[in-house]
């Protein structure tokens, strides 16, 4: 399992439209990745998982990857997040 | 053959099937099931049909609307492959032997209530798009028919309840001839986009959603707000003639695209248009208007997420100011608040809306959005002739606090190195009738005056213009507004200002001639009531009219005005 941690950035939160990218690219991925936020983790291939955390700004975040394309996944998913100035 | 009687909203002639918009009836029975296999098959075959729809819904509104509007549509898609959705309805049709409906429903509703009793109201509108995309997946469940004004891909006219401005910025003018609706007034939002849209429509005919069918013939007329549900052979004749006749007039208007609006005694008055978004230009040109009188901001602001950028907005307004080269183009600022709400700003719900919190009263408190669209105007200014107005000024001070924040945004501007055009004229609108009473005060420090009708007479006559049952009180001629309007034409001029119109009234073919007897500079209209208004001034004089002011004025009724300007005007 590889896992990687990120402030959210964005003034706005994980909101629609960079939580959308996120989800779309996590489902080219065969590997189970999660979003940890607080206690709770959610399936990040769920549009509707992510968007129920109502993550903020300033918060701090940790995507997991599991399974034959874990590293590469991880790798996307943080191009992702820079690119959407989600967080770094 | 069934008639109605409803009011004419935007001119022109409709003829064709009847679409209804209107909520399907999604009721379902709850049914064990003895094979789940073939329930889990049917949702599976839902959800592709119903992705199928959105990825055409979504690819009309990239062309129509723009990448951005589109991108809801992206995110509604992902709900319908959400394997945190689907999952736990494929277990509960498997482990209840429920029948898929039932499931879908169920499922959907856990998630819907998780997110509608979420603490932030971003999230709560969230429960409605996932409403919104379950309910399309259910309409293919039960085969029923899930209206999408987006999809139509055949003539028709709509037929609906009443039409929300999204539905309406969806409707597509290549399929979509007319539209015709319940309720509603000549000044609602589907009215006002109707005419933007130049769709002909009859708003307020009170129960067409009940007088018509699907795919039955429909003949809306709107110039004389008649609707006609299945028409027989001779009245489709008829009015096919009279669409003909109405674009034949049309032709004989464009002849005058390219002159300019003078009186009979050659007496120049600007005739301009009202616009709502850049889109809208192209309409203004083509019907001759020497500018632009009221660019409404707020559809820049409404149905999205989240406020939009200083860029965003930049790039809309300095489209707007290229296109119309040096002719000018009067913004107002964000007028937001009242019937107007946007879901992201988390605005309490008020007793009284349009007596509430609202445009420059919400610019001031919250600066931090009236700044960002006050730098996106200065910037754009060097593009063309821009002029500056704020929405609902009730008091001196109002418009001065709000001139001091555009004078410090465009001194941090050009600190910043941003090029600002010098000579912004900046006006008010005016709407309340405080203004209009110590018009005199102001004129010393505003630049124009621009008188908005459709508030100015709600506020006057203390008439909720929403409201039917109040809606004979929305009197344009009433002589309380006329003697209102002089007021304010007059403390312009006295101090050497300018005073225009922006309400419905400004294209009005009785006010035309009194408004032009009072002085008003400039007339702003929807694009499309700008050349018949030049072909009536054409054959006015101003001086004549000018010399019934004092009669008009004094006069008890709108009744005997109207009475008096058809008879000064029509005996000709």
């Amino acid at each position: 399992m590889v896992e990687k941690t990120f402030t959210i950035t964005s003034n706005d939160g994980v909101h629609a439209r960079p939580a959308t990218v996120l989800v779309q690219n996590a489902g080219k991925y065969e590997a189970d990745i999660n979003l940890h936020y607080k206690e709770k983790a959610v399936n990040l291939k769920s549009i509707m998982g992510i968007m129920s955390l109502g993550i903020p700004a300033g918060a701090e975040v940790k995507i997991t990857a599991e399974g034959s394309d874990e590293q590469e996944a991880i790798d996307h998913l943080t191009t992702t997040m820079q690119n959407e100035g989600l967080g770094e | 053959m069934t008639h109605l009687q409803g009011i004419a909203a935007s001119s022109g002639i409709a003829i064709a099937k009847v679409y209804p918009l209107e909520a399907p009836d999604l009721s379902y029975s709850k049914e064990k099931v003895e094979q789940p296999e073939t329930e889990v098959e049917r949702l599976h075959q839902a959800l592709e049909v119903s992705k199928s729809e959105l990825e055409k819904i979504k690819e009309h509104t990239k062309k129509s609307l723009g990448d951005e509007h589109a991108e809801i549509f992206s995110a509604h898609l992902l709900v319908l492959s959400d394997p945190e959705l689907i999952k736990p309805i494929e277990d509960k049709i498997k482990t209840e032997n429920v029948n898929a409906e039932a499931a879908l429903d169920e499922t959907a509703n856990m998630f819907i209530d998780l997110f509608k009793n979420m603490d932030n109201e971003y999230m709560r509108e969230r429960a409605a798009d996932i409403q919104d995309v379950t309910k399309r997946v259910m309409a293919q469940l039960l085969n029923v028919t899930f209206p999408d004004p987006a999809l139509i891909n055949e003539e028709v006219v709509i037929v609906a309840d009443d039409l929300t401005p999204s539905d309406t910025a969806q409707l597509n003018k290549q399929f979509v001839k007319g539209f015709t609706t319940d309720i509603g007034g000549r000044t609602s939002h589907s009215a006002i986009m109707a005419r933007s849209l130049e769709i002909p429509a009859v708003v307020g005919t009170k129960n067409i959603t009940s007088q018509s069918e699907k795919d039955s013939m429909i003949i809306v007329d709107g110039i004389s707000g008649d609707v006609i549900v299945n028409p027989t052979d001779e009245q489709i004749e008829e009015y096919k003639q009279k669409q003909a006749d109405f674009e034949k007039q049309k032709q004989e208007w464009a002849k005058l695209k390219d002159e300019p609006t003078v009186t009979s005694e050659g007496d120049h008055v600007e005739l301009v248009a009202n616009i709502g978004t850049p889109d809208d230009v192209e309409g203004v040109l083509e019907n001759g208007g020497e500018g632009v009188g009221l660019y409404r901001t707020e559809f820049l602001y409404m149905g999205k997420s989240q406020l939009p950028t200083e860029e965003e907005q930049f790039d809309a307004y300095s489209s707007v100011l290229k296109q119309m080269g040096d002719k000018p183009v009067v913004v107002r600022t964000l007028d937001i608040g009242g019937d107007k709400e946007l879901s992201y700003l988390d605005l309490p719900d008020e007793m009284n809306p349009f007596l509430g919190y609202r445009a420059i009263r919400l610019c001031l408190e919250r600066d931090d959005i009236f700044r960002v669209q006050l730098r996106a105007l200065l910037r754009a200014s060097v593009h063309g002739n821009l002029k500056i107005m704020f929405p609902m000024i009730a008091t001196l001070d109002e418009f001065r606090q709000a001139k001091a924040l555009l004078d410090e945004e465009k001194e941090n501007l050009v600190k910043e190195g941003h090029q600002v055009s010098d000579d912004i004229e900046v006006g008010m609108m005016v709407e309340i009738p405080a203004t209009a009473v110590i018009a005199r005060q102001f004129a010393k420090e505003v630049d124009f005056f621009s008188i908005g009708t459709n508030d100015l007479i709600q506020y006057t006559m203390a008439a909720d213009r929403m409201n039917e049952r109040v809606s004979y009180l929305y009197q344009p001629y009433n002589p309380a507004i006329l003697n209102l309007i002089n007021n304010v034409i007059e403390a312009a001029h006295a101090e050497g200002k300018w005073a225009g119109m922006c309400g419905e009234m400004a294209g009005d073919e009785i006010a035309i001639p009194i408004l032009l007897g009072l002085g008003l500079d400039e007339f702003s209209m929807s694009a499309t009531s700008i050349l018949p208004a030049r072909t009536q001034i054409r054959d006015l004089s101003k001086k004549e009219m000018a010399s019934y002011k004092e009669e008009i004025l004094s006069m008890g009724t709108a009744e005997e005005v109207v009475e008096f300007v058809k008879e000064k005007t029509q005996s000709k």
